[in-house]
């Protein structure tokens, strides 16, 4: 079964707009939440990974911090 | 065994892939990111031919611009050493070795850091270097910028947009920079300058809620959710150990982009080029990539 992810990012962000093109690359489908005009989701993104930085990737609960392709690969199984 | 190994991808670095490609060079580029600082700059007015285009959108164009091309790119790998060898150059990364006959040195600045305590601990917990990516966290907060140079202003003018209220944090008398940035700046309501003003603490529990600062000998705290510390660049050359640099750190290149070793060139914000600008790293790019190509025809 595919696997949810979520992309916290906001759209002048270059390491969201990067991540964002490699899940795309990879053919993954995603839910892109716009933090910049989403306030609770701004929240949410600090909650879950404790931190203030963007991108923020949700894939089904496993958090990772950053356009970190290593992890996002290992956690998609790519 | 590639003809040129380029180190960086940024303006200098693309530029100079594209320059080589076009000669039909072997040719590898080596690099942490794609677009170095552009791809973080907030608008940019002053590139020939864009009357106005976002960093980001700019870092996007030169990336196609080079993929265009058959080139070899290692994307986040970090160059750890640069040797000189007989007649070759050996280049190790953390995540490999790699030989080719020339190099372009274009790995760039990185953030300056404040280095004072609480910095570390609250990186990304409200401390941020880069507001065009983490501004938009920081929207109805109260925040300061660190620095009075363009970076400072650049981030300033993203932040009115977003923040509640902006404090300049400036250690010098008065704030540098464009002077057309600034009368922007001027004319918001929502910036509080602070002259001669160090920082010399980050406070908070979980996260930033404090930053203690120093005014006319004495120190006071403001309530701060936000810090972005915008204080200048230093280079990324700490690999290059048998270059010759400035006192900066800086690569010395002559104006044919050559360093003190024939096989190893060059270009961009790394080196003690005078200004720092995106054309200008492009510019230097080209010549790089020229200049290896005419010292690898001299040696057929």
């Amino acid at each position: 079964m595919d696997k949810k992810v979520l992309v916290y990012s906001t759209p002048t962000c270059p390491y969201c707009i990067r991540t964002k093109q490699f899940l795309r690359d990879n053919n993954i489908v995603f839910e892109d939440i716009d933090v910049s005009v989403n306030q609770t989701a701004a929240e949410e993104i600090v909650r879950k990974s404790g931190q203030m930085g963007v991108p923020v990737l949700d894939i089904d609960g496993q958090i990772i911090v950053g356009f970190d392709k290593e992890r996002i690969k290992a956690a998609l199984g790519l | 065994m590639y003809d040129l190994i380029i180190i960086g991808a940024g303006p200098a670095g693309i530029t100079a892939a594209v320059y080589a490609a076009r000669k039909r060079m072997s040719l590898l580029v080596i690099t942490k990111d794609i677009g170095g600082q552009a791809a973080i700059s907030g608008d940019i007015e002053n590139y020939t031919g864009y009357q106005f285009i976002t960093g980001p959108d700019l870092a996007a164009k030169f990336e196609e611009h080079m993929r265009k091309y058959d080139i070899t790119l290692k994307e986040n790998e970090e160059v750890s050493e640069v040797r000189k060898r007989e007649n070759l150059i050996s280049i190790k990364t953390d995540k490999g070795a790699y030989e080719a006959r020339t190099t372009i040195i274009a790995s760039g600045k990185k953030s300056r850091e404040l280095n004072v305590p609480g910095e570390r601990e609250f990186k990304n917990k409200g401390l941020t270097y880069c507001a065009t990516c983490d501004g938009p966290l920081f929207s109805g907060k109260d925040v300061a910028v660190i620095g009075g140079g363009n970076s400072a202003l650049d981030a300033t003018l993203q932040l009115i947009k977003i923040a509640k209220q902006v404090y300049i944090i400036n250690n010098a008398s008065g704030l540098g920079g464009d002077a057309i940035m600034r009368e922007k700046i001027n004319e918001s309501k929502l910036v509080t300058v602070l002259n001669n003003t160090q920082v010399t603490a980050i406070l908070g529990d979980k996260f930033v809620s404090e930053i203690k600062i120093k005014r006319e000998g004495k120190e006071v705290q403001l309530a701060v959710q936000g810090i972005f510390v915008e204080i200048g660049l230093i280079p990324n050359s700490d690999f290059a150990n048998e270059v010759e640099k400035n006192q900066f750190g800086e690569i010395k290149v002559n104006s044919c982009n050559e360093t003190n070793i024939p096989c190893i060139f060059a270009a961009g914000d790394v080196t003690d080029v005078p200004e720092k600008q995106i054309i200008i790293a492009a510019g230097e790019g080209s010549k790089a990539a020229l200049s290896a190509f005419r010292y690898l025809s001299q040696l057929r």
